[in-house]
């Protein structure tokens, strides 16, 4: 048999992309597997994290450790599954600068399929912060009033926004002429994201101007809809305003991540 | 669907440009490879070989100019011709922290394979190039020629009609060469047309139906090996006679049946230009029938150097001048 058994086709299509995304997924995960260090920061982040800041600002902030729980654990999910999310870049820039990505893009595969097939490798990354946060919660004594439901839903919507800040992260990789400078610059995003918002203070503690930032910064947003899941179990404005902010920040990255990188990949 | 009437001509390249900077890395490049057999890419390093493969394998845009693979244009076309080409680039383009299996299981799913082809098509590939024993270690650990293999076999999984092959011997020891030769003959035998590239005119004569000479990002010559070897010259013959005594006798004889002028060097070596290697039999006959004794005998071709001296009038690495 030979090549004349076969069909040429004119473009790829979207059951195609998806599936060639899938493969490259699974390449991902395979990776993992084989170097399951570059799992560090999604392991050593959520346990190191509830310790530190529980027993440091405890007291100071809550009174106690028990009462500062509810208000912290949301604010380390939010910042443990956002610092997950910074790695996609610095993986695909070490990824793109490798010899296979000149074998990918000789196969007549979707363009976008590396890229997409990386996303989705990421949940796993996603899934156990998500899981040893919660857990360390639980050792420590945070027992939410929503229950396991409550936490499910919580858990969910830190990944759905997290993969969404992920596109902004993705772009920086593929941008990027090095790996040190997209750790750089997406540590140099992340910080200010996640400190200067209500993770892990009271907003009406800060001065003026961070104030102000602290208010309109998506990720005060998304930690206020955490809390309200764990404690009531309801999704109220901040929910919504949190999923908005996700959905803007991905669409606007998602296409220019998208355009870099077929342009690049071309 | 289509019918899969491909056009006769595998790659029409024309005028091909490539600028790094303001470096002319490919310089207005012409090629017109026929289907089926195999042909040669030769060029010292630098020359523009890795990009013009670069733009014919869809992984470059040339920055002016145009090509055509089996008559489906490089930037236009270019989802249908990545269907009808495999490509082994220069460096290894395979992923280091996987193993064999698993570079070729993914590539194989990629291209459209169900899993159980997939996986039947990655132990076939295994096993016809060697690597079935090292199959599931991470390529960390494989040699150069490993790596090579798995490289080139990775290119033939959907086997494609036409075969791009960046430098495929190049740091492999004799064995491992001729095995790749074997193959690349194998792979012709069987209806693939394979364009490859080498720094070595000995591989391209081996090897190669056509050759393009390039250089500095041109087209310097092109045609059949012979065709090549006429306008460059001949090869030459060395030998050394085990007796200084007997150097001028051997001359005499050396040149009345090569009918040749014979010289001999300060080191007292004898050297004679070699247009038939049949003669070579009559001459060592005619030595022996004279009782000269020869410590060595050689033939050597014509270097890629001397091809370039001929074809440019420089050298193939750039000297510099001394001015005085
Ligand atoms: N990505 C790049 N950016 C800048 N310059 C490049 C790039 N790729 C190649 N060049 C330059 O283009 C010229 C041709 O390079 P190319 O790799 O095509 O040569 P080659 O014939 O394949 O050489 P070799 O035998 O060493 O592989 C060289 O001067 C090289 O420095
Ligand atoms: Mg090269």
């Amino acid at each position: 048999m030979h090549f004349a058994d076969k069909q040429i086709s004119k473009s790829t299509t979207i059951a195609l992309t998806v599936r060639q995304s899938l493969i490259m997924a699974y390449r991902g995960l395979i990776k993992v597997r084989r170097t399951p260090e570059q799992l560090i920061d999604v392991t050593v982040q959520p346990i190191l994290f509830t310790l530190m800041f529980a027993y440091l600002f405890g007291g100071a902030i809550a009174g106690n450790v028990h009462t500062y729980l509810p208000i912290v654990i949301p604010g380390i999910l939010a910042q443990t599954v956002l610092t997950g999310s910074v790695a996609i870049g610095v993986n695909l820039r070490e990824d793109m600068d490798k010899g296979v990505f000149d074998r990918f893009r000789s196969l007549p595969i979707a363009r976008i399929s590396p890229l997409a097939g990386a996303l989705i490798a990421d949940a796993i990354r996603y899934i156990i912060v998500t899981v040893l946060t919660f857990t360390m919660g639980y050792i420590m004594g945070m027992r939410p009033h929503a229950g396991f439901t409550g936490v499910l839903e919580a858990s969910l919507l830190a990944i759905v926004f997290s993969w969404c800040v992920s596109w902004m992260f993705a772009f920086f990789g593929v941008i990027a002429k090095s790996a040190a400078g997209v750790q750089g610059i997406s540590m140099m995003i992340l910080f200010p994201l996640t400190f200067l918002s209500n993770a892990f203070v009271p907003v009406n503690t800060l001065p003026g101007p961070l104030k102000w930032f602290a208010t309109v910064n998506p990720v005060s947003r998304l930690v206020n809809a955490i809390r309200m899941l764990l404690e009531q179990g309801k999704t109220g404005t901040d929910f919504w305003l949190s999923l908005v902010g996700g959905v803007v920040i991905m669409t606007v990255f998602s296409i220019l991540t998208v355009r870099a990188y077929t342009r690049k990949a071309a | 669907m289509n019918s899969n009437k491909l056009s006769a001509t595998a790659v029409q390249a024309q005028d091909l440009v490539k600028i790094f900077g303001d470096n002319y890395a490919v310089n207005g490049v012409d090629l017109s490879i026929p289907a089926g057999g195999i042909y040669g890419v030769l060029g010292p390093n630098g020359a523009g070989k890795t990009t013009t493969i670069r733009m014919l394998a869809t992984l470059l845009r040339p920055d002016r100019g145009s090509a055509k693979i089996f008559g489906y244009d490089v930037v236009k076309d270019s989802h249908i011709v990545r269907q009808l080409i495999g490509v082994t680039g220069q460096y290894a383009s395979v992923d280091e922290k996987l193993s064999a299996t698993e570079n070729l299981f993914i590539f194989s799913r990629l291209l459209g394979l169900s899993s159980r082809d997939a996986r039947r098509k990655t132990t076939e590939l295994l096993e016809e190039f060697g690597l079935t024993e090292a199959a599931k270690r991470p390529l960390g650990q494989y040699s150069g020629g490993m790596r090579r293999r798995l490289d080139l076999a990775a290119s033939l999984i959907n086997q494609p009609p036409l075969i791009f092959l960046d430098e495929p011997t190049t740091g492999l020891d004799p064995r491992t060469r001729n095995q790749m030769w074997n193959t690349i003959r194998r792979l012709v035998d069987e209806g693939s047309t394979v364009v490859l590239t080498t720094q070595y005119l000995d591989e391209a004569d081996q090897l190669a139906d056509r050759i393009a000479v390039i250089d500095r990002g041109k087209v310097i010559a092109e045609g059949t090996p012979a065709q090549l070897k006429a306008k460059v010259g001949r090869a030459s013959l060395e030998l050394e006679v085990a007796d200084r005594e007997n150097i001028s006798f051997a001359t005499e004889i050396i040149s009345q049946i090569l009918m040749t002028e014979v010289h001999v060097t300060a080191t007292d070596l004898i050297t004679a230009p070699l247009a038939d290697a049949e003669v070579i039999t009559d001459l060592l006959l005619a030595l022996r029938n004279a009782r000269i004794v020869l410590s060595s005998v050689s033939v050597k071709s014509p270097s890629l150097d001397e091809v370039f001296l001929t074809l440019t009038g420089h050298p193939t690495e750039p000297t510099t001048t001394v001015e005085n």
